[in-house]
C-alpha cells in the first residue's frame, strides 16, 4: 500500500501533463506485477470495487470517534476518506500490506463484513495509507489520470505507439499482466476483445499556402462537422460505440448503438440531429454528459451517425485498400441500412484549392467547423501522419476582452501570472467569459505578468484581481450555452492572440456582440 | 487555589492581550503596552513599541535583529525566574523557535501557565519543551483538530530528497517561515545527511546568520543569486519566506518543484490551494495528539484555550471531564506554520 500511496500523491499534487505521464512510468517501472496493474486499474477508474459507500464510512468512523469532534474535523477538511484516514483513533503495528491482497481482499469480502474489515486494516496503516487504501476501496481517485493519459504513460514506458494500446485495450483487464509483458519485451497479445477498437487516421492542420504543393485532383473533400469523432462497430452482434480515443461511450448512446444494423466498423462522426438539421454542439454535450440517457432526452436530443469511412466490412479488413474504394463501398452500405440514425458526410465538389476555399467560407450550416480534405489513393493508417489527411479549419472567432483576474503557473511558469481570466462588458459591467493560459510568446507573458504586478487591486491565495485595464484580443473555435457559466457561454479553445495596449478597455467588446457569434 | 479568588483576577483577557493586573504587565499583546512579556519572536506574538520587555534573551536578540534596535525602551533579559509587581514569573522552554518559551504568573495562591506556540517533537533548532506545572493551563490549538498528527519530521525531509533524487534537472523551492522554520528544515537536511550547499532567499539571511552564532550547525548556505545562471540550481535545495513565491523571485529558477513546509500540509485542499508540489508535513506547533498528552501530564484544574481550533480542544476536555473554556483573544490570525 504504501507505494501505491506515494504514486496517488505524486499523482494529485503534480499539476502538469507531462509531470503526471513521468510519475506514472516510473511507477509501472518501480511496481512489481500485479500491483502495478491494479494500481492503474484504481488510477483510471477501471477497478469494480463497488460495495465501499461513504455511509459505510461514516458509520465506520461514527463508533471510533466522537460526533461533535468528527463533524468539527470533517468540516476543516473536506473530504470524507481523507477525514477518516487522519483520524482514526487506533494504531497498531504497520503493516504494509500489498495492494494486490488489499483489492482481492475487498472483493472478496461480503458487505456486512466490510466495515470490520476495513476497520481492522485501518489499524495497521499509516495515515496516507490510510488515505490511498479508502481512496481504492470508494473509488473516484480524482488524481487527473484519464484513461488516455495512463495509455500514452503505458506506450512511454513500453516504447511503443499509443495506437497499439488504444487497439488491445479492450480486451484486456486488470490486472493487464500480459499488457506489461509484452511492454516490457515479451510478446505482443492478441486483442480477443469482441467488436474490438481500431486506432483512428487523424488529420493533420493546414492552410491555403501550404495546400498549394498538393493537386487538388489527387484529393476528396468534405465538410468538418461540429461533433466529436466516433467509431461504430459490430462484431457478430457485439455493438460498440467508441469514442477516437477508444473509449467506450455505447451505453450513452443507445439510440446510435439501435441502428448498428450491419457487420462492420465504420468511422464517423457522432452527432445530434433534430428535424433533419444538426443541432449545435452544446446539445451532444448534453448527451456525453448521461451515462444512462431516460426516454425524454432521448427524444429530445436524439443521435445520430453521419459515416465517412469504413474499415471493416462482413470479416473482411479494408484498411489497406485506397480512399475512393472505401468510400464507394460505404457509399452502397449506408443506401442499403436505409436507417434515418445512420447517413453519409457528402463529397464537395471542387477544381481549385480557391474554390474549396469559397466553399469553405460559405457552409451550408452552423455546424460546420471547415473542410477535411483526403488524398484520394491513401490507405487508413493509425496515428497522425502528415500528408494523408488535412483539416482546414475556420478561421477562429475573435473578441476583444479585458483582463480581469490572473493565475500563476507551475512548472516553467513558476513565479509567473498566466492563466488569464478575461471578460467582456455588459452594460456598465464586465462579466468574465472565459480563462486562457496559451497563444502568448515568452516575451508577452514577462508583459503580461508584469502587467499583473503593477495593476493588482486584490488576492486570493494564488489568483490576483487587476484593474480592468488590458485589452486581450482572445482567438477561440467555438461558443456554446452554458449554464454552469455567469456570463451564460462558454468559449472552446479560448487563447490569447494578441495584446492589444492600443485599445482602451471601454472599446471591448459586449455581451450581446458575442452571443450573436452563438 | 482558594475558592474565594477567581483566578480570572491573576490574569485575564483584554483588547490587548492578556493581563494581569498585579503584575500590571500582558503576555503576548496585540498593540503597544508599557509593559509587555513575550513568549516567542514570531510576529503575533512579539510586535515593536512596548515600554518594557520581559523576554528570553535570544527572544530579546530576535526581536532586535526583526524591528532594530529600538524596539522597546527597557529590555529584561529572563532566564528561569523573575518577578514582577511582586508576581513570580517562569520563562519555561516552549520547544518553538529559537529562544521561544511559556509564561507562568504565580501570585503564591494561584499559577497559571501561558503555553504561548509550542511544540513537543525533536527540533535541532531550538531548546526542547518542558512541562510548567500549573493550576491553570492556557493552551494554543493552532492544530487543535483530531486530524493534525504530524509525521516524524524526518519522514518527511527524507520524502523531500527522494524527490530532489528522482527529479535530477529540476531545482527544489522548498517554503518556509523565516524564523524557525526555515533553520529547522535546514537542521533536518543536515541531519538527514544533506552535505551540498542550501541556497536561501535574503529574507532569511539574518535569522540563519543568529542561529549559527548560537551554535545551531546550518552548514554551507549560499544565496539564493542568479550569478551562475539558471542551470547552475539543477538539482539543488533552495529556501526561501513563502511569500516570494508570489514574486518575481521565484521566475530565476529552473522549472522547480514548489515544496511547503507547513504543519498545514497535512490537509491535500489546504496544499492544492497554494499550488504545492510536494507538501511537507512540517509544524513547529503541538499536534492533537501532543495537545491532549500535554493537558493529561499537566493535569491543571482549568483549561483556558486560545488562538486556533478552540471548539474542538473545549471538547476534548470536556469529554475527559476537564473544566475548560475558550478565551476568544483577538489579534492572532491562523497561524503561520
Ligand atoms: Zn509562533
Ligand atoms: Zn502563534
Amino acid at each position: 500500500m504504501q507505494s501505491f500511496a506515494r504514486v496517488l500523491e505524486q499523482l494529485a499534487f503534480t499539476p502538469s501533463r507531462n509531470g503526471k505521464i513521468a510519475h506514472l512510468v516510473e511507477a509501472f517501472r518501480s511496481m512489481p506485477d500485479p500491483e502495478r496493474g491494479y494500481a492503474l486499474a484504481a488510477f483510471t477508474g477501471d477497478l469494480a470495487l463497488r460495495n465501499v459507500t461513504p455511509s459505510l464510512l461514516r458509520g465506520l468512523v461514527a463508533e471510533e470517534t466522537d460526533a461533535e469532534l468528527f463533524r468539527l474535523s470533517y468540516e476543516f477538511v473536506g473530504d470524507l476518506a481523507e477525514t477518516v484516514a487522519l483520524i482514526w483513533p487506533h494504531s497498531g503495528t504497520v503493516a504494509d500490506m500489498p495492494l494486490t491482497d488489499a483489492v482481492e481482499e475487498l472483493a472478496a469480502t461480503a458487505k456486512a463484513e466490510l466495515p470490520a474489515l476495513i476497520a481492522r486494516r485501518l489499524t495497521h496503516m499509516t495515515p496516507s495509507q490510510r488515505y490511498a487504501y479508502l481512496k481504492l476501496a470508494t473509488g473516484g481517485l480524482r488524481v487527473g489520470v484519464s484513461a488516455q493519459l495512463a495509455r500514452t504513460a503505458l506506450a512511454r514506458f513500453g516504447g511503443v505507439e499509443v495506437t497499439e494500446i488504444e487497439e488491445l485495450w479492450h480486451g484486456l483487464s486488470p490486472p493487464y499482466l500480459p499488457l506489461f509483458a509484452w511492454l516490457e519485451g515479451g510478446e505482443k497479445p492478441v486483442s480477443l476483445a469482441a467488436a474490438p477498437f481500431r486506432p483512428v487516421m487523424l488529420s493533420t492542420a493546414t492552410n491555403l499556402d501550404d495546400l498549394a504543393e498538393f493537386a487538388p485532383a489527387d484529393f476528396t473533400a468534405e465538410w468538418k462537422w461540429d461533433g466529436i469523432r466516433v467509431q461504430a462497430v459490430n462484431d457478430s452482434g457485439t455493438r460498440r460505440l467508441y469514442s477516437r480515443t477508444g473509449e467506450d461511450i455505447s451505453r450513452s448512446f443507445p439510440d446510435v448503438i439501435g441502428a448498428l444494423n450491419f457487420e462492420g466498423t465504420l468511422d464517423g462522426e457522432l452527432l445530434v440531429k433534430r428535424g433533419g438539421g444538426i443541432a449545435p454542439f452544446g446539445d451532444l454535450q448534453k448527451r456525453l454528459g448521461r451515462k444512462k440517457p431516460g426516454k425524454a432526452i432521448l427524444a429530445s436530443h436524439p443521435a445520430a451517425f453521419r459515416a465517412y469511412d469504413l474499415l471493416f466490412w462482413n470479416g473482411e479488413d479494408w484498411r489497406t485498400r485506397p480512399l475512393v474504394q472505401r468510400q464507394t463501398r460505404l457509399r452502397d452500405v449506408v443506401a442499403e441500412l436505409s436507417d434515418p440514425r445512420i447517413d453519409l458526410s457528402p463529397a464537395l465538389a471542387f477544381a481549385s484549392w480557391q474554390e474549396l476555399a469559397e466553399l469553405r467560407a460559405n457552409p451550408p450550416e452552423s455546424v460546420v467547423e471547415g473542410v477535411m480534405i483526403k488524398r484520394r489513393g491513401s490507405a487508413y493508417v493509425a496515428g497522425r501522419k502528415r500528408g494523408n489527411w488535412f483539416k482546414w479549419k475556420h478561421d477562429p472567432m475573435l473578441v476583444d476582452a479585458v483582463m480581469l483576474y490572473a493565475q500563476r503557473g507551475h512548472g516553467k511558469r513558476s513565479g509567473y501570472y498566466s492563466d488569464f481570466t478575461f471578460g467582456v462588458w455588459q452594460g456598465n459591467h464586465l462579466v468574465p467569459v472565459g480563462k486562457a493560459y496559451f497563444g502568448f510568446t515568452d516575451a508577452e507573458l514577462k508583459e503580461l505578468d508584469r502587467f499583473v504586478r503593477n495593476n493588482t487591486t486584490d488576492r486570493f491565495g494564488p489568483v490576483r484581481a487587476v484593474k480592468p485595464e488590458l485589452v486581450l484580443e482572445v482567438a477561440f473555435e467555438g461558443l456554446n450555452q452554458s449554464s454552469r457559466h455567469k456570463s451564460g457561454l462558454a468559449m472552446r479553445f479560448p487563447r490569447i492572440n494578441r495584446i492589444r495596449t492600443d485599445k482602451p478597455a471601454s472599446e471591448a467588446g459586449t455581451l450581446d456582440e458575442l452571443k450573436q457569434l452563438l | 487555589m482558594t475558592a474565594s479568588r477567581p483566578p480570572e483576577q491573576l490574569l485575564h483577557p483584554r483588547p490587548e492581550g492578556l493581563y494581569c493586573p498585579a503584575g500590571d504587565f500582558f503576555i503576548d499583546p496585540v498593540r503597544p503596552v508599557p509593559r509587555a512579556m513575550i513568549t516567542h519572536g514570531h510576529a503575533d506574538h512579539a510586535r515593536a513599541g512596548h515600554g518594557t520587555v520581559w523576554a528570553s534573551p535570544q527572544t530579546l536578540d530576535i526581536m532586535a535583529i526583526r524591528y532594530g534596535e529600538a524596539f522597546c525602551d527597557t529590555r529584561i533579559p529572563v532566564e528561569g525566574q523573575t518577578e514582577a509587581g511582586g508576581i513570580r514569573v517562569a520563562f519555561t522552554p516552549a520547544g518553538h523557535v529559537l529562544g521561544s518559551c511559556q509564561i507562568t504568573v504565580d501570585d503564591g495562591s494561584t499559577a497559571i501557565t501561558v503555553s504561548g506556540d509550542y511544540a513537543r517533537a525533536d527540533n535541532p533548532a531550538c531548546a526542547p519543551f518542558q512541562l510548567a506545572p500549573c493550576d491553570i493551563f492556557v493552551t494554543e490549538a493552532t492544530f487543535g483538530l483530531p486530524v493534525f498528527n504530524h509525521p516524524a519530521p524526518l519522514s518527511e525531509i527524507e520524502k523531500l530528497l527522494r524527490s530532489v533524487a528522482a527529479q535530477p534537472d529540476r531545482c527544489h523551492l522548498v517554503g518556509a517561515y523565516a524564523l524557525g522554520k526555515a533553520q529547522r528544515v535546514i537542521a533536518l537536511l543536515r541531519q538527514a545527511g544533506w552535505e551540498q550547499p542550501i541556497y536561501i532567499h535574503g529574507a532569511l539571511q539574518r535569522l540563519c546568520d543568529y542561529h549559527i552564532e548560537q551554535g545551531i550547525d546550518l552548514g554551507d548556505l549560499r544565496p539564493a543569486t542568479t550569478g551562475d545562471g539558471k542551470a547552475a540550481f539543477k538539482g539543488q535545495i533552495i529556501l526561501g519566506p513563502p511569500s516570494a513565491f508570489a514574486a518575481t523571485w521565484a521566475q530565476r529558477f529552473p522549472d522547480p518543484v514548489i515544496c511547503f513546509a507547513s504543519g498545514w500540509m497535512q490537509v491535500r485542499a489546504r496544499a492544492r490551494q497554494r499550488g504545492v508540489e510536494l507538501p511537507l508535513i512540517l509544524s513547529d506547533h503541538a499536534d492533537w495528539q501532543d495537545l491532549t498528552r500535554t493537558i493529561q501530564e499537566l493535569a491543571p484544574q482549568q483549561v483556558w484555550v486560545t488562538h486556533g481550533r478552540e471548539d474542538a480542544l473545549v471538547r476534548w476536555c470536556e469529554l475527559n471531564q476537564i473544566a475548560a473554556r475558550p478565551l476568544r483573544l483577538v489579534g492572532y490570525e491562523e497561524e503561520a506554520d
